[in-house]
Formats: structure tokens, C-alpha cells, sequence
């Protein structure tokens, strides 16, 4: 059980990003299809909140859902490690959002389009409340884009400068492109001239 | 009925002597190190302290240090910081160049970190 403690451990230089969105929209599952390690669901973060659990959502197959938010860890390489911080879904957890976006590169907030409203606190959040770069996706379930991305534009009343994708979240190439795309959006708002550090986005 | 119940609501913070923030931003992914460990050290130290010393062996991140060891973030804060100023554990660099208050979210971002960490998807693509 003794780890190797070398006298000076190498540098590792740590990267987040913020994977929200509603209630069941697929962020656990996103997390765990890049995660190289099982993600972590702890409840002790809520502890100086709250322990109840949420009641199942009508005509959901989710059985259960997540008290706390998990996360998941991606090696880049040697020295750069990728941590995924999946949101809380319930409302009373707003209070952890600015400590898990505080030093995020970005953000990803995953919508079910078959239940959009359950992601709108999520996008309103980002849009109002954070500089943050967000991109939002909208999760395939069963596969099957049920509607056109510019519907799903109109209804989020997204910002055209916000990107709108698609992604699998069973899929690991597929997630992991997702990520690609905001750290990508991320860049070219530190290119152009973003927002400069603890604005809020206008519009 | 007056039976003295360990209240775990209030006795975190009278490990921490009271206090709820630290000197340094540790960000929920800080990685976190133990340099030139010492179990002579660690037997002096407190179990919540000790647990977080011995995670650290591994190099790991203030959020999977509170995960493991069941302490709140905030309590996982603290007594990494006493850690930290005792020079027992380094704290590693994040891609968020410090800098910006407590409250800014937009950090600036080293380029050619963001370029390996698009590259490296890339690679899981």
C-alpha cells in the first residue's frame, strides 16, 4: 500500500471543466464514459446542506439520481490532468456552482430536448451570471435528433455566438469532442476580445 | 434525552480552530502533493489531517481529497492550507493563472495549455 513519495513530485498542471444542465439531461453518464477513474459521487460536499434526496421525475426512467455532483479525471499527458465537474441538478445546490466554475476553462451544459426547461436555469447561468465560455449540447438520446438545432436555438433563446452541438454522452469520442468544442470556444474568446476577468457578458 | 450527541454539523470547524478560509485559492482541482513524506509527522497530526497527508502521497486534487477522506470542502480547505504552511504538502499549478479575486470566474488561461489539452482530445476523438 506504500506509494512511491519521491523527495520532489513531478509538476502537474490541473484543468477544469464544468459539465451542467438539468436534471437527468446525461452529465453522470457523460462523466463516466471519459473518466479514467469511476466517478466520484460524494455526498460529503452536501453535508452542510443538506442529505434529502430528490423525488423521481414523472415519466423518467431514471431510477435514481445523484445527491451530490460527481466528477471525473482525464490524463492529457505526463504532466496536464483534465478534471470533469458535473453540477449538482438541484436547485438548492446553487451556492457549489460558483465553486466549481471558479478556474473552469469552460463549461458544457448538456439539454434533453424532450425536456428543455430542466436546463434552462443552467444556460441562464452562464449567460448572466459568469464570463464563462459554454457551449451547449444537446445529448442524443436513443440516438435520434428529435428536432433541428436552430429549434433548439430559438427555444433556449441562445446567444448566436454560443455553439450548438450534438453529442452522444454514451460515447467517449463523442463526448470527448464535445469537450474539443469548448476549449476551442475557449480559445477564441481569449482570441478575440472577451470578456476581460470578472465581467459579466453583456447581451 | 440530554445524551451528548457527536454533532458532526459543528465539530469540523472546531478542528479548524474556527476558521473557514484559507491564506492561498485552492480550487476544487488543485492537485495536491506531499513532499518528502514523514510518518514521524504524521503521527503527530490530527485523523483529518493525517488522512489528508496520507491521500496527498498520491497527488490528488482538493475535491477527490474531500471525496476520500468524507470532509467538507470547506474543512478539506482549511487544514490543507495548515499543511501547506507547515511546507508537509505542495499545492501544483492550475491552468487558471491566479491573479483574479475570489469572485472573478473568467481567469485567463495559458494558450499553449489549452492547445495540449485540444490536442490531447483529440486523441480520445
Amino acid at each position: 500500500m506504500a506509494w512511491p513519495s519521491s523527495p520532489e513530485p513531478p509538476v502537474i498542471t490541473s484543468a477544469k471543466i464544468v459539465i451542467a444542465g438539468g436534471f437527468g439531461v446525461g452529465k453522470t453518464t457523460f462523466v463516466s464514459s471519459l473518466s479514467e477513474i469511476p466517478p466520484v459521487n460524494t455526498e460529503a460536499w452536501m453535508t452542510e446542506v443538506s442529505e434529502a434526496v430528490d423525488p423521481i421525475e414523472e415519466g423518467s426512467s431514471k431510477t435514481k439520481t445523484t445527491v451530490a455532483m460527481d466528477f471525473g479525471r482525464i490524463t492529457i499527458d505526463d504532466s496536464l490532468i483534465l478534471y470533469l465537474f458535473g453540477t449538482p441538478g438541484q436547485p438548492r445546490f446553487w451556492f457549489l456552482w460558483d465553486d466549481l466554475c471558479r478556474g473552469a476553462i469552460g463549461a458544457l451544459v448538456l439539454v434533453d430536448t424532450r425536456r428543455l426547461d430542466v436546463s434552462f436555469p443552467a444556460v441562464n447561468y452562464f449567460e448572466n451570471d459568469t464570463g464563462l465560455p459554454f457551449v451547449v449540447a444537446v445529448n442524443l438520446f436513443d440516438g435520434r435528433l428529435w428536432h433541428e438545432l436552430s429549434e433548439v436555438r430559438d427555444a433556449l433563446a441562445l446567444s448566436p455566438e454560443v455553439p450548438l452541438i450534438c453529442c452522444d454522452a454514451r460515447d467517449r469520442a463523442s463526448s470527448a469532442r464535445a469537450l474539443q468544442t469548448v476549449v476551442t470556444h475557449a480559445m477564441q474568446q481569449m482570441g478575440s476580445s472577451g470578456p476581460p476577468p470578472g465581467a459579466l457578458i453583456g447581451r | 434525552m440530554a445524551t451528548q450527541q457527536p454533532n458532526r454539523w459543528v465539530r469540523p470547524y472546531v478542528l479548524t480552530a474556527g476558521r473557514t478560509r484559507t491564506k492561498r485559492p485552492l480550487l476544487m482541482e488543485t492537485l495536491v502533493s506531499v513532499t518528502n513524506y514523514d510518518p514521524g509527522f504524521a503521527t503527530t497530526l490530527l485523523p483529518e489531517s493525517r488522512a489528508l497527508y496520507e491521500y496527498a502521497r498520491r497527488t490528488l486534487s482538493v475535491a477527490e481529497l474531500s471525496a476520500h477522506t468524507g470532509l467538507s470542502l470547506g474543512v478539506t480547505r482549511v487544514l490543507l492550507g495548515d499543511l501547506v504552511a507547515q511546507g508537509r504538502v505542495m499545492l501544483h499549478p492550475t491552468s487558471a493563472l491566479t491573479g483574479g479575486g475570489p469572485s472573478d470566474f473568467h481567469m485567463h488561461h495559458n494558450v499553449q495549455l489549452l492547445e495540449r489539452l485540444r490536442d490531447g482530445l483529440a486523441k480520445l476523438a
